[in-house]
């Protein structure tokens, strides 16, 4: 039968993560089908595959992340075929197909980051959260820590050089961060618990 | 006009001239409508519905304004690209999707200023009758979507966006679209198969502009976030008094992002072509870090090629005699610095140190591209992994000195034969940092490396090596 | 217009719709709106291309087909164009490449592909697309025809450069009933997702992953199952889809291809059939833009194992006596003893069942044999289904059309024939071609009351088991003629493999069975030496067919009568265009 090679398997699969007792499992309801219906109307008419992204947006907020499951769900929502859903999924870095830790840490490592010590810091934030940066590879960018609580992903320019090095938090930007700074910022996040 | 006090240490420099960054990081000032409106907002977009959109666009032709997204492609003249007698609806897309390395402008508007967008993007929707734009925002703006979708709530409630905008009978519909973290979807046609729902793979040329054939098969306008502003601002000040300030071919203000080893970096709008690079870095930025000298500049995002502080260039004086300089002397407009190789491009300009090893900002950016390509064409779908293994092995000292040359081989067999201008992005810099600075990368390397096995598969040969070094 | 102002090539150009296109030097005149790969195909210019199909939609990624193109100068405005003697204007040659494939052509253009720039680009491809190729041609199916293998030696480098590790994808994936996928030999040139998207209309396959990890893959859960699902190995540029009926059965270089037709049904599908040594090893569908375009059904192309089947009949039998078993015998003794019955039968006491999967030639034979014995009662088997709105036809007889127009016929007395063969009125039979028991619903117990049946066949059946005499034909893979499909298309079948053993050709034993049986009587027909020769005496006696010759219906096929019938397909295909 089917082979299952790591690529395969990566669309078939979810790959389990400590993060996803933070976020409630993928299950299609009414509710959900009607805002995902509200994004579809946003497009002109006959173009409901424009909503595939917008759709995805709101799965992966409240979900952690795209499952398996979740897939030909979205494909039926916005009138597309499961394998050209999977096509944008696995596209688009900032579409996850792991659940991410509660909180969700991206360093920049780009260029203008990386000159300002984006990379140490990188590896600052994995000592202190607890998670090896080999755990970080180019087909799994993201690592989640044991408790679940933090995963960390090296990203690619976050557009705001200037002030480097650049770190996100879910939605929260941390500009000119030092490892003391950053102490402050993860011990707040640790806090909000 | 009252007083403008901005935050600490975001206080202009005396030679910049905020426009479009009037309010940005400004005391007192929110993104909301009654804090735009306060400093005269949506008046350009009165004048505009006043007059025939026709009649707007001769005054954006007018103006000479130039697209900033990078590329620098006169915007007025984009716009009359839309095939005459077209019958199908035309669309705007304001590409919010700054991602190119090196550029922090957009972000700022879009987080503290959106009003200023939307104005701009009605005007321009007007001008070209669009009833539907879309603002085309990058994943890692989380916040800024949420903030520009309130503004677009506040807007149509005061009734510059959605029905019948300020009772001219004139509808448009603004929504906003995100990405998910792909640099290609700043691509104009990436970004609009990313708005379809489908890969955003870039589209063939031609049609070289999807004005002619966009979104959904209708003519499309893309415009960068800074682009739709500068339209308020040929709106604002008329077109002739825009195109008189400036560069003669760039006029307006132009946003520079620093970012680097400047001992001040940041954003610095001035008028295009009033200073010079050195003006910029010296004078602006506050020159190097302590006891450290400029070694190299990328002058417009990563993908322009890197300029060496050392070299001499060839400059003409208004008389047009020929003069020597270096870098530090091209005035910052969006043409001079082509003259000498590179380009003016976004406007981020990263400044590298005599601390920094070259080969490694190479890699660096090679990662960046290898990453970021889409992979739907040959050359760079196969050639930016294969640049960065390289480059990779150079900055670890396992090249040999030929290897240097096979990578900027591969860079010349990417460049011009891609689909999208991708394929220039990511292997100018490494045209430019192996030419350039061609004995860094030769430092690194060592002859007998060319006979060691590269890879696992030839791993096995290496037990019939006597020598290692 | 003075006569000392000759017209200038473009106008003389523009007054056809043409455009005058310089290619590799020579000027040559295309329609406008010819694709420059298209344009430079057609003069022996050859462009390479992985993703372009003139079926499908252009994709332009490959960038195979760079070609170095150039346009007159830009003029400076008010200046007027200068021609040389020849009427042309100077080309000025852009520095970059441009791809063939989705470019037009347009007047004065100039098309290299013999300078640094196109075999550079060329080569610079070819060495991007094999450094995370497996390089595993000795062991790949697709070798031999393999666009990458015949590119990489006619514009690839000598010596390769690249050292690094390579992207590992996966390989093997059974990616449907009758297609493997191995992602490291794709070249991505997406043609098998546009195949599956835009001709069978079911996105089942699709891109996954970003960038130097992109790989073609189907949905888990879901198989590329489509009856049309093979012709994306056909059109994979490399080995990357391979055929699970064909995988590692023979090496593409020992296979000899012959042209012909498919015969599952009324279409006549153009097709190639693959051979060595007497034995069919694949079948591929043959271009044909009015009756099957580049396509077939998995169904029709994978129904071609009976060709070699044991139970191929290789010898005449026959019963000595009607208690007796069958008994293998030579040709000439079984014909003669055939034609002696047959003239004894009374003729209103048989009949003839003959097979619409019979050539014209063969049923225009079957027909006069039939008129000589003065047998009234003679109909084929019609075979009536459903069609699949792509390109099987409802009609799943292949030459009903040809019977119609040579015979006649169109199995509308069947039930006639069965009728009287189960009141015993009809004593007498004569299969030709067919399983009567099976298709035309004549149960063994009513043929085994027969005084006499004669069956002629190419695989044993119920009907030729019950047969006083059997003679072995042979397939359609063995045969020369010619059929009619349901759009009223004449088209030729070619032999592919010598008929097997004993066998002998359909027409030929027709044509020995009607000079035994006239004796004296001179029949043009019956004296053919060979399939085409009885198709010159069908095209001088037959309204329809007049004028139609061997030569003149070609590898593509004359249309001969308008039917009103079409192929959905097709239709599609031309609506589209």
């Amino acid at each position: 039968m089917i082979e299952l090679t790591d690529d395969i398997c990566a669309l078939a699969k979810d790959v389990p993560s400590p993060g996803e007792k933070f976020y409630p499992v993928f299950e299609p309801t009414p509710e959900l089908a009607a805002e995902a219906h509200g994004y579809v109307t946003m497009y002109p008419e006959g173009r409901e595959q424009s909503a595939v992204l917008p759709i995805i947006h709101m799965v992966q907020e409240k979900f952690g992340f795209i499952s398996a499951r979740s897939i030909p769900w979205i494909a039926e929502m916005c009138k597309s075929t499961p394998i050209h859903v999977a096509g944008i999924v696995s596209f688009y870095p900032g579409i996850r197909r792991k659940c991410p830790g509660k909180w969700h840490i991206r360093v920049c490592h780009t260029i203008a980051c990386a000159m300002s010590g984006g990379e140490d810091l990188l590896k600052f934030i994995c000592g202190k959260i607890g998670v090896k940066p080999e755990e970080m590879t180019e087909a799994e960018p993201m690592a989640v820590s044991a408790d679940g609580l933090w995963s960390i992903e090296a990203v690619e320019c976050l557009a705001h050089c200037g002030f480097g090095p650049n770190v996100m938090v879910n939605d929260t930007l941390y500009s000119q961060v030092t490892p003391e700074k950053i102490d402050e910022v993860l011990e707040d996040y640790r806090r909000r618990d | 006009m009252s007083e403008i006090t901005y935050k600490p240490g975001h206080e202009p420099h005396p030679r910049e001239t905020r426009r479009i960054f009037r309010n940005i990081d400004r005391v007192g000032y929110t993104p909301s409508i009654e804090s735009f409106l306060e400093d005269g907002g949506y008046e350009a977009l009165k004048k505009a519905l006043a007059m025939e959109p026709a009649a707007v666009i001769d005054e954006v032709k007018k103006s000479g304004l130039r697209g900033r997204g990078g590329a620098g492609f006169p915007t007025g003249v984009k716009w009359t690209f839309i095939p005459r007698g077209n019958t199908k609806p035309v669309y705007l897309v304001c590409n919010c999707d700054e991602s190119e390395p090196g550029t922090f402008k957009d972000r700022f508007i879009v987080h503290q200023d959106p009003h200023q967008l939307i104005e701009g993007m009605v005007i321009a929707c007007y001008a070209v009758q669009a009833h539907y734009a879309i603002i085309y925002m990058r994943e890692e703006f989380p916040e800024a979507a949420k903030i520009v979708r309130e503004a677009l709530e506040e807007a149509e409630k005061n009734g510059f966006v959605g029905k019948n905008i300020q009772g001219t009978g004139y509808d448009l519909k603004i929504i906003l679209h995100r990405g998910a973290g792909a640099y290609i979807c700043g691509e104009e046609t990436g970004l609009i198969n990313s708005i379809e729902g489908v890969r955003p793979y870039p589209r063939i040329k031609p049609p070289f502009f999807p004005a002619a054939i966009g979104l959904y098969g209708c003519p499309t306008i893309v415009n960068n976030v800074e682009s739709l502003c500068q339209v308020r601002q040929v709106l604002l000040r008329g077109g002739e008094a825009y195109a008189s300030e400036g560069a003669q071919r760039s006029p307006g203000t132009r946003i520079i992002g620093v970012s680097g080893d400047v001992k001040k970096p940041g954003y610095y709008e001035i008028i295009s072509g009033s200073i010079t690079y050195g003006e910029l870095l010296y004078d602006l930025c506050g020159g190097p870090k302590e006891g450290r000298k400029f070694k190299a500049i990328i002058p417009g995002g990563a993908s322009a090629k890197v300029m060496r502080c050392d070299e001499v260039l060839t400059g003409r004086n208004p008389d047009g005699s020929v003069r020597k300089m270096s870098i530090f002397g091209v005035p910052m407009d969006l043409d001079s610095i082509a003259a000498h190789g590179s380009m003016s491009g976004s406007g981020g300009v990263i400044v590298m140190d005599d601390s920094r090893s070259m080969p490694e900002m190479l890699r660096n950016l090679n990662r960046f591209f290898a990453w970021e390509s889409c992979g739907q064409c040959t050359p760079c779908r196969e050639g930016n992994p294969w640049m960065l293994k390289l480059s990779t092995r150079i900055c670890e000292g396992k090249a040999s000195p030929e290897d240097v040359d096979l990578l900027k081989s591969v860079a010349d067999n990417i460049c011009g034969r891609t689909v999208c201008a991708f394929g220039e992005a990511c292997s100018w810099p490494v045209q430019a940092f192996t030419t350039k600075f061609r004995e860094e990368f030769l430092a690194l390397t060592k002859p007998i490396n060319a006979f060691k096995p590269h890879n696992p598969e030839s791993a096995e040969a290496r037990k019939y090596m006597t020598r290692e070094d | 217009m003075s006569p000392e102002q000759p017209i200038l090539p473009k106008d003389a150009a523009a007054a056809e719709g043409k455009v005058n296109v310089q290619i590799n030097g020579t000027w040559y005149r295309f329609p406008k709106g010819t694709r420059i790969a298209d344009a430079c195909n057609s003069v022996g210019v050859h462009v390479p291309c992985f993703c372009y199909h003139t079926k499908l939609s252009v994709a332009g990624s490959c960038r195979m087909c760079l070609v170095e193109q150039g346009m007159p100068p830009r003029l400076a405005p008010g200046a007027i164009p200068t021609y040389n003697e020849d009427g042309y204007q100077t080309i000025q040659w852009m520095p970059r490449a441009v791809v063939a494939c989705a470019n037009t052509v347009a007047e004065n253009m100039g098309i290299r592909t013999n300078g640094t720039v196109c075999t550079q680009a060329r080569r610079a491809v070819l060495e991007f697309l094999l450094t995370n190729h497996p390089l595993d041609c000795p062991i790949c199916d697709q070798a031999g025809e393999c666009k990458l293998q015949e590119y990489t030696a006619d514009y690839g480098s000598p010596t390769h450069r690249f050292t690094e590790a390579k992207i590992k994808k996966g390989k093997h994936i059974e990616i449907g009933p009758r297609v493997n996928l191995d992602q490291e030999r794709c070249v991505l040139c997406r043609r098998c997702v546009r195949f599956m998207k835009e001709v069978v209309g079911e996105e089942v396959l699709g891109v996954v992953g970003r960038g130097g990890h992109n790989a073609i893959a189907c949905y888990p859960g879901k198989t590329l199952d489509s009856n049309y699902s093979m012709n994306v190995v056909d059109i994979c540029p490399v080995g990357a889809m391979t055929s699970r009926d064909f995988r590692f059965r023979m090496r593409v270089w020992f296979l000899k291809s012959t042209p012909t037709i498919d015969v599952n049904c009324g279409t006549g599908t153009n097709i190639y059939v693959w051979s060595r040594e007497q034995q069919v090893y694949r079948i591929t569908p043959r271009q044909n833009d009015d009756v099957n375009s580049c396509w077939m059904p998995d169904s029709h192309r994978l129904n071609y194992r009976y060709i070699n089947s044991e139970s191929r009949l290789l010898t005449p039998l026959m019963k000595t006596d009607a208690q007796a078993p069958q008994r293998a015998a030579a040709w000439e003794p079984v014909v003669k003893a055939v034609a002696e019955q047959l003239r004894l039968c009374s003729p209103e006491q048989t009949a003839f069942i003959v097979s619409a999967r019979l050539t014209n030639e063969e049923l225009f034979l079957a027909g006069n044999l039939a008129q000589l014995l003065g047998v009234e009662a003679l109909d084929i088997v019609p075979r009536r289904g459903e069609g699949d709105g792509m390109l099987i036809s409802s009609d799943h007889n292949p030459n009903s059309m040809g019977a119609q127009i040579v015979l006649h016929k169109d199995g509308s007395t069947l039930d006639d024939i069965r009728r009287g063969i189960k009141l015993g009125k009809i004593r007498n039979l004569v299969v030709l071609g067919e399983d009567v028991t099976a298709e035309a619903a004549i149960p063994s117990e009513h043929l085994v009351k027969l005084d006499y049946l004669l069956v002629m066949d190419h695989t044993e059946s119920a009907t030729t088991r019950a047969a006083d005499v059997v003679l072995p034909g042979v397939t359609f893979a063995e045969r020369y003629g010619t059929m009619v499909n349901v759009a009223g298309r004449i088209q030729r079948l070619n032999r592919a493999i010598d008929p097997l053993g004993g066998a002998k050709a359909d027409w030929e034993i027709l044509a020995a069975l009607l000079r035994e049986c006239c004796g004296d009587l001179p029949g043009a027909a019956a004296h053919a030496t060979s399939a085409q020769e009885v198709l010159n005496v069908m095209a001088a006696q037959i309204e329809e067919l007049g004028g139609v010759s061997w030569a003149s219906i070609g590898n593509q096929g004359q249309q001969i009568i308008d039917t009103g019938v079409s192929i959905p397909l097709i239709d599609r295909e031309k609506a589209n265009k």
